[in-house]
C-alpha cells in the first residue's frame, strides 16, 4: 500500500529526543469478533468461556473431507460495519487461504481476505481530548480496508511442565480485521481512535467491543521520523488487549526506536510484544521465520457476492451512529460539546439520557446524567447496564425540582436516597416530608428567626450586602435545606434592606 | 522460472516436510520440471479472461445464522495423540 501522509506535522504531539524533535507515525489493525450466534464457517456456537473443544465442529477441527459454508449473518455484520465506517462496499469479494503452522490452526491455514476485501477504504472521524481547556480536536483517521476471517484456536503453556494445551473452542469464530492508514501521531490519537471504532462497533451491535475476553484486540504499528520526513521503520505490536496498554504500548515503543536512532542503530522491522508488567515491548522469537503465507484463492469458497440492493436495505436501517446522534444532542438541547461527546460515548448513555431528557429541560438532564448518576456509578465502578437509578426514576426527580416540589439541593439527596433504596421518587418526598417550603410565612419565620439571633450581623450585612448570603446559608441550615433558595433570598435582602 | 536448492529447503521448511541434503538435488530437479510444465501455459494471452472460479455459473452457498454442531468434545480429541480433560496437548510451543 502506498502510504500518504494526510496530516500537518503538528508541534504539540512531537517527541523531544537529544538529537531534535521525532514525530510518531501510527496505523492499527484492529481484530473484532462479529456478534453472531455461530461461526464464519461451521454451526458451533460462538459463546465465549465453556468447556475446552465443546463449541468446536469437524469443520472447526479440519476433520479430512469437511467443506466451509458461510454464515449470513456474518457477511450482513461486516457490511453494516463497512457502513458505519463510511466506507467503500465490495459487491464482490474473495476468500484467500493464509498458510502457516500452529498447533492451535488445525487446518494449517486461516480462512481470510487477502486481495479482494469486502469492504474498501472509509474514514472515521476521531474526537481527540478534551485537552486542560476542555477542547477536543477532530482528526480523520482513513480506513485501508475490512475483511473477514477466521480466528485460530486457544493455546495454553502454564498447565504442564513440557506440553501446551490446545482449546479449538475460538477455531473460526468470525473476525473483523480493521486495518486503518497510519494516519495517528500520538498515542492520545491512537487511544482515541479505537474508543471510537469500538464506540461505532457497539452501536451497530456488529461486535460486542469486550476486550477484556479478546473480542476487541489490536495490531500496532508504530514508526518515528523527523517531523514532516520521510517515514522510519515501523514495528508492528501485536495482540495489545486494552485501550490503556495500546497508548503505553506506543510511547514506549517510539521511545525505544528514538533512543536507537539516536544511538547511531537502525530499526529493524520487527514483530513485537508489549509486556504490560514491565511496560515495555520485546521482539518476538523466531525472527528468521519471515512470514511466507503463501496467500491463494480458496478452492472450498467461491467468490462472496451480493448486488446494491441488499447494501441499500442495510443502509437504510442502520441505526444512528454516534457522530450524528452528538449533533443531534448539540442541535436540538443545545448541549456543549463536551456533555454531548460523552453522553453519545456509549449508546446505553444516550438511550438513557434520551429518555431523561424526553419533555423535559435538555441540559438540566445532561447535567444529572454526566455529574451525578455517571459520577455515581463510576465511584462505585458500575457500568450504565447496572445502574439502580432508572431513567424514569430520575425524570421524576427532575420533575421535582421543576414543579418547585423540592430544592436543587434536596434533589441531590432525594437521588442518593433512590441510588440506595430504590423507589418512586415522588412518594419518597411525600413519605419523608422532603417537600420544599414555599409557605412565605414560614420561610419569613424562619428569617426573622435568624436575624433575631444575629443581631450584629445585621447591622454588618446593612453595610456591606455581600453578606447577605451569609443569611440564606443560615435559613437554608435551619429549614433543613427544604426552603425555596430563591424565596429566603428575595426576603433576606427585603429585610436587610439590600438590593 | 526455476528454483535453486536453498528455495527447495525453504519451501520444504514452511511444509513442515523434513527433507535431508541428500534428497534436495532431486527434489529441486523434479519442482523445476513441474514448474517447466506449467510454464507452457504462459505462452497463452489470458489478458481479457476472467479468473475463473467455477465450471458451473453459481452463487456461493450461504447458510443461516444457527447453532447446530459442537457439544462433541470427545469426538474432538479422540484421535490426539495426547489429551487431556478434552483439551489437544502438544510439545510445549513456547519457552
Amino acid at each position: 500500500m502506498t502510504i500518504v501522509d494526510t496530516r500537518d506535522p503538528n508541534p504539540k504531539s512531537f517527541i523531544p529526543g537529544a538529537t531534535g524533535d521525532w514525530e510518531i507515525i501510527i496505523g492499527m489493525e484492529v481484530h473484532a469478533q462479529v456478534l453472531s450466534d455461530s461461526k464464519l464457517f461451521s454451526g458451533a456456537s460462538t459463546d465465549f468461556g465453556a468447556e475446552a473443544n465443546s463449541h468446536v465442529s469437524l469443520v472447526d477441527a479440519a476433520m479430512p473431507g469437511m467443506l466451509p459454508v458461510i454464515n449470513e449473518e456474518c457477511v450482513r455484520q461486516a457490511v453494516r460495519t463497512g457502513l458505519g465506517l463510511k466506507a467503500q462496499i465490495n459487491k464482490r469479494s474473495v476468500f484467500d487461504r493464509k498458510n502457516y503452522f500452529y498447533p492451535d490452526l488445525p487446518q494449517g491455514y486461516q480462512i481470510s481476505q487477502f486481495k479482494d476485501p469486502i469492504v474498501g477504504e472509509g474514514t472515521v472521524t476521531v474526537s481527540v481530548g478534551p485537552n486542560n481547556q476542555g477542547e477536543f480536536e477532530d482528526i480523520e483517521v482513513g480506513i485501508e480496508r475490512l475483511h473477514l476471517e477466521q480466528d485460530a484456536g486457544k493455546s495454553m503453556h502454564d498447565q504442564h511442565p513440557s506440553m501446551s494445551f490446545v482449546d479449538l473452542n475460538r477455531s473460526g469464530v468470525a473476525l473483523m480485521e480493521i486495518v486503518s492508514k497510519p494516519d495517528m501521531r500520538s498515542a492520545d490519537e491512537a487511544k482515541a481512535y479505537l474508543t471510537k471504532l469500538r464506540t461505532i462497533l457497539r452501536y451497530l451491535g456488529t461486535c460486542n467491543g469486550n476486550m477484556d475476553e479478546g473480542s476487541m484486540r489490536a495490531d500496532v504499528n508504530v514508526s518515528v521520523r523527523r517531523p514532516g520526513g520521510p517515514f522510519g521503520t515501523r514495528c508492528e505490536i501485536k495482540n495489545v488487549n486494552s485501550i490503556r496498554f495500546v497508548g503505553q504500548a506506543i510511547e514506549s515503543e517510539a521511545r525505544r526506536q528514538i533512543a536507537l536512532i539516536e544511538d547511531g542503530g537502525m530499526v529493524e522491522q520487527e514483530t513485537r510484544l508489549f509486556d504490560p508488567s514491565k511496560g515495555e515491548t520485546r521482539a518476538m522469537r523466531n525472527k528468521e521465520d519471515a512470514h511466507d503465507y503463501r496467500y491463494f484463492p480458496d478452492p472450498d469458497l467461491l467468490p462472496l457476492e451480493f448486488d446494491q440492493a441488499y447494501i441499500d436495505a442495510l443502509l437504510s436501517e442502520l441505526p444512528e451512529l454516534p457522530d450524528d446522534k452528538k449533533n443531534r444532542f448539540i442541535e436540538e438541547g443545545g448541549l456543549s460539546t463536551y456533555d454531548a461527546s460523552i453522553l453519545v460515548s456509549e449508546k446505553a448513555i444516550a438511550d438513557f439520557y434520551e429518555e431523561v431528557a424526553k419533555g423535559r429541560d435538555a441540559k438540566q438532564a445532561a447535567n444529572w446524567v454526566i455529574n451525578d448518576l455517571l459520577g455515581a456509578l463510576n465511584k462505585d465502578g458500575k457500568s450504565i447496564e447496572e445502574t439502580p437509578v432508572s431513567a424514569a426514576q430520575l425524570g421524576a426527580i427532575l420533575d421535582l425540582i421543576r414543579e418547585g416540589t423540592i430544592s436543587g439541593k434536596i434533589a441531590k439527596d432525594l437521588f442518593e436516597i433512590v441510588w440506595n433504596e430504590g423507589g418512586d421518587p415522588k412518594r419518597i418526598v411525600e413519605d419523608r416530608g422532603m417537600k420544599q417550603v414555599t409557605d412565605t410565612g414560614a420561610i419569613e419565620k424562619a428569617v426573622d428567626d435568624v436575624m433575631a439571633a444575629n443581631s450584629d450581623k445585621v447591622e454588618q450585612a446593612k453595610a456591606k450586602p455581600s453578606m447577605a448570603g451569609w443569611f440564606v446559608g443560615q435559613v437554608m441550615k435551619a429549614t433543613g435545606g427544604k426552603a425555596n433558595p430563591q424565596a429566603v433570598n428575595a426576603l433576606v435582602k427585603d429585610k436587610l434592606g439590600v438590593e | 522460472m526455476s528454483v535453486d536448492a536453498d528455495t527447495v529447503r525453504r519451501v520444504a521448511k514452511l511444509s513442515r516436510i523434513a527433507l535431508s541434503d541428500e534428497d534436495v538435488p532431486a527434489m529441486q530437479e523434479e519442482l523445476n520440471a513441474i514448474l517447466g510444465f506449467v510454464e507452457q501455459l504462459s505462452e497463452v494471452d489470458v489478458s481479457s479472461v476472467e479468473p475463473m472460479t467455477s465450471v458451473t455459473p453459481m452463487e456461493m452457498k450461504k447458510r443461516k445464522d444457527g447453532v447446530t454442531d459442537g457439544d462433541k468434545a470427545a469426538d474432538i480429541v479422540a484421535n490426539a495423540p495426547v489429551s487431556e480433560d478434552n483439551f489437544f496437548m502438544v510439545p510445549k510451543v513456547v519457552e
